[in-house]
């Protein structure tokens, strides 16, 4: 298969373009073909990066080195090209992304909120795919930046038109706005003010590479850079300022995060889904895959101060959760307290944080994106998301009930499920951060993301005993619930097996990241900052 | 000594003229069913002359006539080609609009060559005397123009605040002109940049450049010159308000940044602070005033307010930091074009949804997108392409504009740029608002236009021309680069 080496990474980007491309050319009313389309689409591009796994080299080469290497000339006056790769880090999320996006194609089947039209519902879907899966893959910045924000456009007609039609009163304005138009703004502002820091930061880099040789926008090549040393001091401190401005947002990190409750809760379950499953990693991603990298040492100075903002986010998302009254904001705020973690690990600089970052990322994408799919079924059956009027679930839809009551289990980081690794391995990298880090700070965050965990299983319990058990009210006296539909069981299932195949193997991603991972920490921190991760991961 | 004439070399400028002839020629004779002819002639005309550009691209000699004073390099061929493109679209956007009110076909499409070939001469000055000359026959024919609508009380507005505040600019900027001269003797570019070395503690000096600098700031519409330019927008023929913000920016533009770069560089301390201060109070003032407006045609106004202010950046960062222009000219160049691209196709859509809704309300535009889908994309695509959102072209022009902020360096460039970040996310808000109410919002009753109508043919072709260039330029920047490398190569002539 000599030709997928040079072509699977540009099949997997942009044959969801493509499909979109065929989809704007299809007829409006024919329903089922527009839907086969796109699932044949997203199909082969999920196929594809099986294929891709299949002739992943595992282990192969250290740090910076990357498989399914394309590298062409983009834009020749500036140096920018189109430089794509996958290793160990970035596989497991390019899987991750082209599979919920079958999987959204699958469950948006008989599943359209108003006002339907679903010839311009999976266009948007297959150019956020695009735009996703470029992230992943793009080594070069420009292009980064080009698919980083290549998924707020989609992203924001999906919550605009598809979104929540319900009043919301705005801070500041007298009159109501609906929740969906505020919502699709705020997020889009909010991520391209971070962006256009974030590209600031990149073009500081270009320029500053220029006194080592060529300007270079080539993330292999700043990433050489970096780990010699290249950056350093006021340049380096407000280069990954920016750039934490872009990523920050994006993941998002407290107290940048107050868009994601209203946008996750105004936007359309398959929008949802695929926000919380696939976007947030954008962010989480970037500090992985450029600012550690590139800017090691700025890294190292910034860690404790990522560190305490986590465990704030943590904190806050919780207790936010607690506050709740709607299902579908409660799991929204839970995506705050989750992604925390995620950060927590990266904070620490550790090989054990980073792998937890990458698997917490992973199962939060599984978890939460199975979590917002149940949400939109059952306000499509309920009509409401106010867990006040929700209540004896399980027994009005027993399979129904039965998901939830699993993957609220899976949320809170049940060992043996999916959440369970992220969460305590970022928490057991913070008792041991890179040498150098004030363990102060480290461990107090231990100790507060410990009970960020008890506080998590709180409101997950809390809000399972409040719509699961218990008798149903009486306003649904008389009517009949359809429980879970063939097109919801296709779609959820292979989430559900993945959630436990992973809870009991997280080997089958740690095989994939811990050596890519163990490199970066000892290219960046020098080989005395590895920890003991490969004798505790069994990698 | 009789001149050289390198006819090629002005082969444009030829068929520009003989087409504005032809164009009064046929307009003399044909009877009135016949008058669309003269719109022929003009798109033709416009479309011939393209074929000695291409000509001039592969040649790629730099020709210098009448002793220096006029140029043809690279950079002009590439701006006379962005000139000739744009008008191509605006005639375009015209046939149909013009048609359908009946009167003086002829003397139109002759006044808007008028100022098609100023623009062409003033892309290739290099002197003072015939970039005037280039600049004011641009401005001239757009006076008349822009009080096209007779019976409209608006157009007689715009026309009148635009002849008014435009003869002042012009006289602002004559008398600084005749300033220079009466300090250095000189005229051309070249020697004007060799006299005026050194001169920059002169008051009389300083006097002159400042005179200069608000000439040409009401003709690009830089805050705080910028008054007519909503009234005068909002009152024009649509065609002619694209025309104003598109080429007639673009000349006043060009004919600024030669002045600056070509004959004044040795005066950057003393013009470098003006329009560091114009771009931010151009990007800032404009953004915060396009916001509140409810009108589609005035927010575009501001908004080219505002992009102006974007197109300075480049410029007054790098005079600022005393970094090289070379790399700031270029950026400059690649926005305009860009800038050219996308907002004609935003007038494109502004004609096309007027036709619909009969409306230049944003809030009559509601709903648009759910009656005419593809009109909904174009909409889309024009006005984020505006706001800079990936992977539409108008990114890339705000890419290169930050890229050579960065390259200046030093912290006042920084705190531009910090200006700059912070409006492009401004900007984003009001253009999305455009798009939310075509989008999001529910249609308000029935739309009085024809909303099954397509839209005419030729406005079709204006429109498919700008999405295909926003497209393509957005996912492959390098024809955008192209022009701005080719706009390196600049004599100054002399």
């Amino acid at each position: 298969m000599e030709w997928f080496d040079t072509w699977g990474l540009t099949i997997i980007v942009f044959l969801p373009l493509v499909g979109a491309l065929l989809l704007g050319l299809m007829d409006k009313e024919n329903e089922d073909a527009l839907k086969r389309t796109a699932l044949a689409v997203t199909g082969l591009a999920f196929v594809a990066s099986l294929v891709l796994i299949g002739q992943f080299d595992f282990g192969g080469g250290g740090y910076n080195s990357y498989q399914f290497e394309v590298n062409e000339t983009w834009i020749g006056a500036i140096n920018a090209n189109y430089h794509v790769g996958v290793d160990g880090i970035s596989l497991p999320l390019l899987v991750l992304s082209t599979f919920v996006v079958v999987l959204a194609v699958i469950y948006s089947w008989n599943h359209w909120d108003e006002p339907k039209n679903p010839k311009a519902f999976l266009i948007l879907m297959l150019i956020l795919a695009t735009g996703m899966n470029g992230t992943f893959v793009a080594l070069d910045l420009v292009l980064f930046f080009i698919f980083f924000e290549i998924v707020l456009l989609p992203m924001y007609f999906m919550i605009g038109i598809w979104g929540d039609r319900s009043p919301r009163k705005v801070p500041g304005f007298a009159k109501e706005f609906e929740t969906r138009l505020y919502a699709a703004i705020k997020f889009f502002l909010f991520t391209l003010f971070g962006s256009a820091f974030m590209l600031l930061g990149f073009l500081a880099l270009y320029f500053e590479s220029g006194k080592f040789g060529e300007r270079t926008f080539d993330i292999t090549a700043l990433t050489e850079l970096g780990a010699g040393g290249a950056f350093t001091g006021t340049f380096a401190f407000l280069v990954f300022g920016a750039m934490f401005l872009g990523f920050a947002v994006k993941v998002p990190m407290w107290p940048l995060h107050t868009w994601l409750p209203d946008a996750h809760t105004a936007a359309p379950t398959v929008g949802s889904v695929l926000l919380a499953a696939i976007l947030l990693k954008l962010g989480s991603y970037g500090f992985i895959r450029i600012s550690i990298p590139i800017l090691p040492d700025e890294a190292r100075n910034w860690a404790a101060f990522i560190a305490v903002l986590s465990v704030i986010g943590i904190i806050y998302g919780s207790l936010a959760c607690l506050a709740q009254t709607d299902m579908k904001r409660l799991i929204a705020f839970s995506s705050v307290g989750h992604m925390g973690f995620v950060m927590l690990g990266i904070a620490t600089m550790t090989d054990i944080g980073i792998n937890a970052a990458i698997i917490g990322m992973v199962a939060h994408g599984l978890i939460t994106g199975l979590l917002f799919f149940l949400a939109g079924s059952m306000h499509h059956r309920y009509h409401t998301r106010e867990m006040s009027r929700l209540g004896g679930n399980i027994k009005l839809m027993p399979v129904m009930g039965g998901i939830l009551a699993f993957t609220a289990m899976a949320s809170l980081g049940l060992p043996g499920l999916a959440g369970f690794w992220g969460e305590f391995m970022s928490l057991v990298g913070a008792y041991n951060p890179l040498p150098g880090l004030s363990l102060g700070v480290f461990r107090t965050s231990m100790v507060l993301g410990a009970v960020g965990t008890v506080l998590t299983a709180g409101y997950m319990l809390w809000m399972l005993q409040r719509v699961n058990l218990g008798e149903p009210k009486e306003e649904w006296e008389g009517h009949e619930f359809q429980d879970v539909d063939r097109f919801e069981l296709t779609a959820w299932v292979p989430l559900i097996v993945l959630i436990v195949v992973i809870g009991f193997f997280p080997k089958l991603i740690f095989d994939s990241t811990t050596d890519t991972v163990t490199a970066l920490v000892e290219m960046a921190f020098g080989s005395d900052a590895t920890a003991s991760a490969r004798t505790m991961i069994g990698g | 000594m009789p001149y050289e004439i390198d006819y090629l070399a002005i082969a444009p400028e030829l068929i520009i003229f003989v087409t504005i002839l032809v164009v009064l020629a046929l307009d003399l004779f044909l009877p009135r069913p016949l008058k669309y002819w003269t719109a022929t002639a003009a798109v033709a005309g416009t479309a011939l002359a393209l074929l000695p550009l291409a000509l001039l691209v592969i040649d790629d000699q730099v020709v210098s006539m009448f002793d220096g004073s006029y140029v043809v390099d690279e950079f002009a061929v590439v701006l006379k080609g962005l000139f000739l493109i744009a008008a191509y679209v605006v005639f375009l956007m015209s046939v149909s609009y013009i048609e359908s009110d009946r009167y003086y076909q002829g003397e139109y499409y002759f006044l808007l060559l008028a100022s098609l070939l100023g623009s062409l001469v003033m892309a290739s000055s290099r002197d003072l005397i015939v970039l005037f000359i280039g600049l004011e026959l641009v401005t001239g024919p757009l006076y008349l123009l822009a009080g096209w609508r007779k019976g409209d009380v608006k157009s007689n507005e715009a026309s009148m605040k635009y002849f008014i505040l435009g003869v002042l600019s012009t006289a602002i900027l004559l008398y600084g002109m005749s300033l220079l001269f009466g300090l250095t003797g000189e005229v051309t570019f070249a020697g004007l940049a060799e006299a005026t070395q050194g001169m920059a503690d002169q008051p009389a000096m300083v006097m002159a450049v400042l005179f200069v600098i608000v000439g040409f700031g009401f003709k690009i519409s830089a805050v705080p010159f910028h008054f007519w330019a909503p009234d005068t927008y909002e009152g024009a023929p649509t065609p002619i308000t694209a025309y104003l913000s598109v080429n007639s920016k673009a000349a006043g533009f060009v004919a600024m940044l030669l002045v600056m770069y070509l004959a004044l560089p040795g005066l950057a301390d003393v013009w470098a602070p003006a329009l560091w201060a114009l771009a931010a109070l151009s990007m800032t003032i404009g953004n915060l005033a396009a916001l509140r407006q409810t009108n589609i045609v005035r927010l575009l106004a501001y908004s080219s307010v505002a992009q102006a202010g974007f197109m300075l950046v480049p410029f007054a960062a790098a005079a600022v930091a005393g970094a090289d222009l070379e790399e700031a000219f270029a950026a400059t160049v690649i926005y305009l074009v860009i800038y050219a691209v996308m907002n004609l196709g935003a007038f494109g859509v502004v004609i096309a949804g007027a036709n619909k809704t009969r409306s230049g309300e944003i809030e009559g535009w509601a709903g648009l997108a759910k009656v005419d889908a593809k009109l909904g994309v174009l909409v889309a695509v024009f006005f984020f392409s505006l706001a800079g959102i990936p992977p539409l072209a108008g990114w890339f022009a705000k890419f290169a504009m930050f890229r050579s902020v960065i390259i200046a360096g030093g912290v006042t460039t920084v705190v531009l740029a910090v200006i700059a970040a912070i409006n492009a996310v401004i900007a984003f808000y009001y253009y999305a608002k455009v798009v939310k109410s075509v989008w999001l919002d529910d249609v308000a009753g029935e739309f009085p236009g024809d909303v099954e109508a397509a839209p005419s043919g030729s406005l079709r072709l204006a429109l498919g021309i700008s999405v295909a260039l926003t497209v393509a330029i957005g996912f492959y920047p390098a024809i955008a680069t192209f022009v701005g490398d080719a706009s390196r190569v600049i004599a100054s002539g002399g």
